[in-house]
């Protein structure tokens, strides 16, 4: 790892800026990800509306009411200089118990087959490494996780299904993630977690944020009934 | 313990409220949106034209930015259950008082009793309703805009749209009254949008952008809140498939199909299509009352000159 960057600042619109750190996805960027996510929101405070990184970038929405584009660069570069990034234990560390069955997770036994091993090695070999969250993305708390192992990548569902319920943990490709709440969807499911990833009740409404850490948890039926998760199976449609 | 604030409250009438009778296809409470989450997945949402939500907050004296009805294409009644001033503002959609027509832009009086109904549209797609002080309902993450796709804001919190038998009582009380100026009028067969150029247009073919500023394009019928598609000549990209990253408000984004989509406020907050850049705040609003057929012109601007036009929105209503 290098250490230092060049980021590049490209004009997106009106009022966004985009910080552009790498080329590539991989874990080992996300700590600096982290350190440009603090040191741009510490730099703009009140001139940041909204702050969006993902896997290589950072989208800087500011407010066109204090700065201009050029101030707004300018500040950006000043933020971006002498940039060191977070230690590896920036972003929290979670874990999330699954049930891995092919009853809420039906692509659990065909993931097995294609490799010709039994459906808790697949589980196993899920949980079987931390996963990194690169970015939230597609619904509210549904984090982008990543690297699953290369031999498990699938492709997405060729059609999508029209409900997928929440709790969901599915992979596409080598990236792993859970649904926070029922919706379409066309990742393949492997298992369902009963924990509660986007909840309006709590402080942190988010259990996930950018950079943060991930292992799942093969658990049984019983424990994930204790735990109050719902063993609806998912219905194909 | 009552406080002075609670003594003063409770010598003014308490704020007065409307009830849905009847529902359209899509009316929607909204505000400016909701910001500073969309790194947790969680969109702007907000009134698509912004321009005639803050008209028509003026027009009551409220702030631009509180919350209203955004009406999509027409069909709601409302009934005052107490006498109310309200204002109407953006797209005509032929809005009567127990049957008598209202201009399209006015702030009014709706007697205990009276409907206010809502036809279809004559002119843009959007109609913006304003009670005194903004709609009273509890905000989400400092927004009341409503997502559905989100299951977040609106009068239950859960994303829902109006229903019949929903009750909308007023934030407050009406400021002072004003009438409106004269506005831009409603789009109609062509519009020509602000379009802040992107980094990544660099990437595009030259005669797909020469195509992208001199041909006009058409709205698609596949048009919501989260974006609207144009057709027209087909847009060639070196960029292939890109890693997803934020998505800006307006963003331009040009699918492998090579027909644009204009993203808009209740899109996703990642994305991976390479864009030609984003329309500008007010060419978003102008979208916003572009129905299916209309055709655009995408006229390209820097975003100095994008930002002088928009602040020179917001000081009109200081």
């Amino acid at each position: 790892m290098s250490q230092s960057l060049s980021p590049r600042l490209e004009t997106v619109g009106m009022d966004a800026l985009m910080v552009r750190l790498f080329d590539a996805i991989d874990e080992a960027h996300m700590p600096w990800i982290l350190a440009a996510d603090t040191a741009l929101r510490e730099r703009l405070g009140e001139a940041m509306i909204d702050l969006v990184p993902s896997y290589t970038t950072l989208l800087v929405h500011y407010d066109v009411s204090r700065l201009s584009q050029i101030e707004a660069r300018k500040l950006i570069q000043d933020a971006l200089r002498g940039l060191k990034p977070a230690s590896n234990q920036a972003g929290r560390e979670h874990r999330i118990p699954v049930w891995y069955d092919d009853s809420v997770g039906p692509e659990l036994s065909r993931i097995a087959e294609r490799l010709g091993v039994d459906t808790d090695d697949v589980a196993r070999r899920h949980a079987g490494r931390d996963y990194c969250a690169f970015a939230l993305g597609f619904a509210p708390g549904y984090a982008f996780m990543g690297l699953v192992e290369e031999a498990l990548a699938t492709p997405r569902l060729k059609t999508p299904r029209q409900r997928v319920p929440a709790g969901s943990v599915g992979i596409a490709e080598r990236q792993t993630a859970i649904y926070p709440m029922r919706s379409p969807g066309g990742w393949n499911i492997l298992g369902r977690t009963a924990v509660k990833l986007f909840d309006r009740e709590r402080d942190e409404i988010s259990l996930f944020r950018p950079g943060d850490r991930v292992r799942f948890e093969p658990i049984s039926r019983e424990a994930f009934i204790e735990q109050g998760g719902d063993t609806t199976p998912l219905e194909e449609r | 313990m009552a406080t002075r604030t609670s003594t003063q409250n409770a010598m003014q009438t308490r704020p007065a409220s409307l009830v849905v009778e009847r529902t359209g296809p899509l009316a929607l409470v909204e505000d400016a949106g909701r910001f500073g989450c969309r790194h947790l997945g969680v969109t702007q949402g907000g009134a698509l034209d912004w321009i005639s939500l803050g008209w028509a907050n003026w027009l009551l004296g409220n702030a631009p930015d509180a919350a209203g009805i955004e009406i999509a294409i027409g069909g709601l009644a409302l009934k005052a259950e107490q006498t109310i001033r309200l204002a109407i503002a953006g797209a005509d959609l032929g809005a009567t008082r127990d049957g008598e027509p209202l201009d399209a832009n006015v702030s009014f009086t709706l007697e205990q009793g009276q409907v206010l109904a809502f036809d279809q549209p004559r002119a843009g797609l959007r109609a913006y309703l304003a009670l005194p002080g903004g709609i009273d309902a509890e905000p989400f993450m400092g927004s009341l805009s409503t997502v559905a796709r989100e299951q977040l804001g609106g009068l239950d919190g859960r994303g829902g749209m109006l229903q019949v038998g929903d009750r909308l009582s007023a934030a407050g009380h009406a400021g002072e009254i004003r009438d409106m100026p004269s506005v831009p009028p409603m789009p109609r067969d062509e519009v020509v949008l602000a379009l802040v150029t992107g980094a990544q247009i660099a990437h595009f073919e030259g005669a797909s952008l020469f195509a992208a500023f001199n041909q006009g394009w058409q709205v698609d019928s596949r048009a919501d809140r989260m974006g609207v598609r144009l057709t027209g000549p087909a847009l060639r990209c070196q960029l292939g498939g890109m890693i997803s990253e934020g998505i800006p408000l307006g963003a331009v984004q040009v699918p492998p199909d090579g027909q644009p989509i204009i993203l808009l406020n209740d899109r996703q907050t990642i994305g991976g299509y390479p864009r030609l850049g984003a329309l500008s705040p007010i060419a978003c609003a102008q979208l916003g009352q572009c129905a299916p057929g209309t055709t655009i012109r995408l006229s390209p601007v820097t975003p100095h000159q994008a930002r002088t036009r928009y602040l020179r929105q917001l000081a009109l209503w200081r």
